[in-house]
């Protein structure tokens, strides 16, 4: 045997505490769904691992209103200081139980466990330790003293950072001051269910957040919904530009962090060895199954061949395969539906003349794979230099000179995320202010911080999510005039003012009694426990 | 500038930059060689350190990095007692598994040679046919500061006692201050010291001293420097200036052994030295090597492990994977 078939390295499933089915999380409680429960299963298998329910209209009802019900009796009262207080909570519950969801989100969207423990996860408790440190800053969020939030948020979330992009959504905006109700991706819904049960571990007021289940008519259902004052959608350029039309002239606020086709600009006086890893993390990171891959490259044609021999010598080492192995560098794509549409766009391309290219690799004869693909030959109006492919192809096309690079780079209905290569930094800097992208990233790609604003231009939508620009989403300012709908949406939920007072004495007296004392004893001890279990 | 002047030829470099071997040919080249970015290579670095090496893997990994050790002893204080311990050890290194392996080679100071000759008798030679070498530290070690017969007389020495391998240091007051020519002059002229009574040479291995260059583009210059000018192996470090051995700073030799092979089909060696303690910390340089360079480097003629302390823990590793217990310090001998 060769060492470099690493012997297996699985991850063991042992921490995960699966149920076998999953209802709605509505007002603190699981319920059930009035529609059709569906199967979720693990792309690298097609294995059911869990029933999980359907949310109807009536049930997005409930989870608006119990939403509204939360955000007037209690956590729009709350102090932003006692909001922080359950945001860092929240965060230190998920560094604790962060093997069990890189585990879980492993398990449910094929992506290898390297990258949701060293990825995902820690990336989700980041950003709410970030927006917990914002809840009692708000006047510094560039809206002027005293900001108000906007009432119930409705947050429709993508399959590719399952967890990650329900942390973007829900952190600042319960920072905020605003409650929620989220419907994660049908393909992986495990993750936020268990997150559910991190939200009632952590004794968070009913309602503040509801997390609902179901495909993509929950999700409009949702958005739709007249008590709903802020959308907040991550996903296809299709669906967002549904989405705003749908709720044009209702008053709500909304943000869309869409599709992108990233250009990854290598010049000929790049870091060569670092912008081979580059490109490499760039396109198959996450099999390539991101918003803001740089699934163009663009290389200076001096250097194109050498660019191209590298990059696939470096491909010949990738890993592919089960992605609960500590090894694997490439996992399952995430659904059939998704790898049909790789192999559509793929196809389309080969047909219009780009020549392919993957190492040989065995792929496992169950679940959704996809071997790491080089396009060479590729011209700008070819498919896939235009499309977002969202899976593990690479198109390549040159350029001869910086303007060159620049209006290539900008020549596409995308604008989120782009790479520049070079040891110039005069050059990096005169080219970022030309490039139209919302994330421009200097020799190095995929990098993400809470601090830094991510969001688009052009088709890849509209709205920042991270940093100040990020919680002033959820936020308006104090002389800002309130929208029309939501006085009918309080109207609504009138039943909800008498019990306010008493509700927000409880949620107040939760914080003091155990964030103070017993809140850190509990904190700390289970800590120690998984420790010596993970030792074990 | 004298050194405008040809400097001294050595075949690569001929090969490389023409005939004409000038100081400023040799600068054009170096400075003409990609960037590297420091981040980029540490995450790298970083992520291959991820691995995870697991039963029959990390038998094989376990065995091998004990046949790619340099075991060594480097310290004023050595005596010819102290290195037939340490030859002893490096011939059967866990007396209660005779199973195990030897390693690579010994490597003492210039003085200390005829003793481990002498202590390894029919076991030395070269450790590809499972034999054990002598290498020597020479030109001044650590720090180099000597003139240049020293540096010379200093290592044909360790050759005459019969060295088959020597560890040099460049200058590295030179080269940061930029005369590449001189530091290359010396290679060559230590290369050339190098040649034993039979017309052979004794291998040279250039220790950087990655340490006191400081940055990764200086490493990578250093690099090509010392195999134009004949390096049969690039070294990390002396162990005597901290940082030794990172993962990042042998990446980046390991890659720059991979272009050399790219641009002539030639194979270099590589050296970390000094901080490499723990079987955990070598598996993540077995890994690094597999995967730039591939399995083949993974021989005693291509890559070395410069190490004092390791040895050990690689032996309660490999202990605990055939008996499936810990064992302890007192399970093995110190030397």
């Amino acid at each position: 045997m060769s060492f470099l078939e690493y012997a297996p390295a699985p991850e063991s499933t042992s921490v995960l505490k699966l149920k076998d089915a999953y209802g709605l999380f509505i007002d603190g409680e699981f319920v059930g769904g009035g529609g059709a429960a569906f199967d979720t299963i693990s792309p690298a298998t097609g294995r059911r691992i869990a029933t999980v329910a359907t949310a109807d209209a009536g049930d997005i009802d409930r989870a608006v209103a119990a939403a509204r019900r939360a955000y007037d009796g209690t956590w729009s009262r709350l102090s932003g200081r006692d909001r922080g207080k359950y945001l860092f909570r929240i965060a230190r519950l998920v560094q604790e139980r962060a093997r069990e969801l890189a585990v879980a989100e492993s398990l449910d969207n094929g992506k290898p466990i390297k990258e949701t423990r060293d990825f995902d996860i820690p990336t989700v408790a980041a950003w709410f330790f970030y927006y917990a440190g914002w809840a009692d800053k708000l006047d510094h969020a560039g809206l002027g003293p005293a900001p108000r939030s906007l009432g119930v948020a409705a947050q429709v979330i993508p399959w590719n950072f399952p967890l990650m992009m329900l942390a973007w959504k829900i952190a600042p905006a319960l920072a905020a001051g605003n409650t929620v109700v989220i419907k994660p991706a049908e393909t992986t819904p495990l993750t936020a269910l268990i997150f559910a049960e991190i939200l009632q571990q952590a004794d968070l007021p009913a309602g503040v957040v509801n997390i609902v289940t179901g495909a993509g008519e929950t999700g409009a259902a949702l958005v739709a919904h007249p008590g709903v004052d802020k959308v907040a959608f991550t996903g296809s350029t299709a669906v967002g530009k549904r989405i705003a039309q749908t709720i044009a002239g209702q008053g709500k606020k909304l943000t869309l962090e869409l599709g992108g086709k990233g250009a990854n600009i290598v010049f000929d006086d790049a870091p060569l060895e670092q912008a081979i890893e580059g490109i490499v993390n760039g396109i198959f990171f996450n099999q390539g199954q991101v918003c803001c891959a740089g699934s163009r490259l663009l290389v200076q044609e001096s250097v194109h061949d050498e660019v191209v021999e590298r990059l696939r010598e470096r491909m010949r080492t990738l890993r592919v395969g089960d992605p609960l192995d500590k090894n694997t560098d490439v996992g399952a794509i995430n659904s059939a539906e998704q790898l049909q549409r790789i192999t559509a766009l793929t196809e389309a391309g080969i047909a219009e003349g780009a020549e392919a290219w993957s190492p040989d690799c065995e792929l496992p004869s169950e679940g959704f794979w996809f071997r790491p693909t080089l396009l060479t030959n590729v011209a700008t109006s070819n498919t896939v230099a235009r499309d977002e492919i969202f899976g593990p192809v690479l198109s390549i096309l040159t350029f001869r000179t910086p303007a060159e690079a620049v209006a290539k780079a900008n020549n596409s209905p995308y604008g989120l995320s782009a790479g520049i290569w070079s040891e110039k930094g005069s050059r990096t800097l005169a080219l970022a202010d030309k490039l139209k992208a919302g994330v421009i990233w200097s020799n190095t790609f995929n990098k993400f911080d809470p601090a830094s604003p991510f969001g688009g231009y052009k088709e890849s939508g509209y709205g920042r999510e991270g940093g100040r620009q990020g919680i002033g989403a959820y936020l308006q300012a104090a002389d800002a005039p309130a929208p029309a709908r939501s006085q009918a949406a309080l109207d609504a939920a009138s039943g909800a003012t008498t019990t306010a007072r008493p509700a927000v004495k409880r949620a107040a007296k939760a914080v003091a009694k155990t964030v103070t004392k017993p809140a850190a004893k509990a904190a700390a001890k289970p800590a120690k426990t998984s420790t010596r279990k993970a030792a074990k | 500038m004298t050194l405008e002047r040809a400097v001294a030829p050595a075949q690569r470099a001929v090969d490389i930059l023409g005939g004409d071997v000038s100081e400023s040919a040799l600068k054009g080249y170096l400075e003409g060689l990609p960037g590297v970015d420091a981040v980029g290579l540490e995450q790298r670095a970083a992520g291959l350190g991820t691995r995870s090496i697991k039963t029959s893997s990390k038998a094989w990994a376990l065995d091998r990095i004990i046949e790619l050790i340099d075991l060594t002893t480097l310290e004023g204080a050595d005596t010819p007692g102290k290195v037939r311990s340490l030859v002893a050890k490096a011939l059967v290194p866990d007396a209660s598994d005779l199973t195990t392996p030897r390693v690579a080679a010994v490597c003492v100071y210039g003085d200390m040679v005829p003793h481990a000759v002498e202590a390894l008798g029919a076991a030395h030679g070269d450790p590809d046919q499972g034999l054990v070498s002598v290498a020597a530290v020479a030109t001044a070690f650590p720090s180099g500061r000597a003139s240049r017969a020293v540096k010379l007389a200093d290592t044909r020495d360790a050759v005459a006692a019969g060295a088959d391998e020597i560890d040099m240091v460049i200058d590295r007051g030179a080269f940061l201050s930029g005369r590449w020519g001189q530091v290359f002059d010396e290679i060559v002229a230590v290369k050339d010291a190098c040649r034993k009574a039979d017309g052979g040479y004794a291998h040279l291995k250039v220790i950087l001293e990655t340490g006191e260059l400081n940055t990764y583009d200086n490493v990578r210059r250093a690099s090509v420097l010392a195999i134009l000018a004949g390096g049969d192996f690039i070294k990390t470090s002396t162990g005597k200036v901290s940082p030794a051995a990172t993962l990042p700073v042998t990446l980046l030799m390991l890659e720059t052994v991979r272009d050399w092979h790219r641009w002539t089909g030639e194979k270099i060696g590589v050296k970390p030295a000094g901080g490499i303690r723990t079987s955990k910390d070598a598996i993540k340089y077995l890994v690094t090597v597999a995967e730039t360079l591939g399995e083949e480097w993974l021989v005693p003629h291509l890559f070395r492990y410069g190490a004092s302390s390791l040895l050990n823990d690689v032996l309660l590793q490999r202990q605990k994977l055939t008996t499936g217990r810990y064992s302890g310090p007192s399970y093995v001998t110190i030397d």
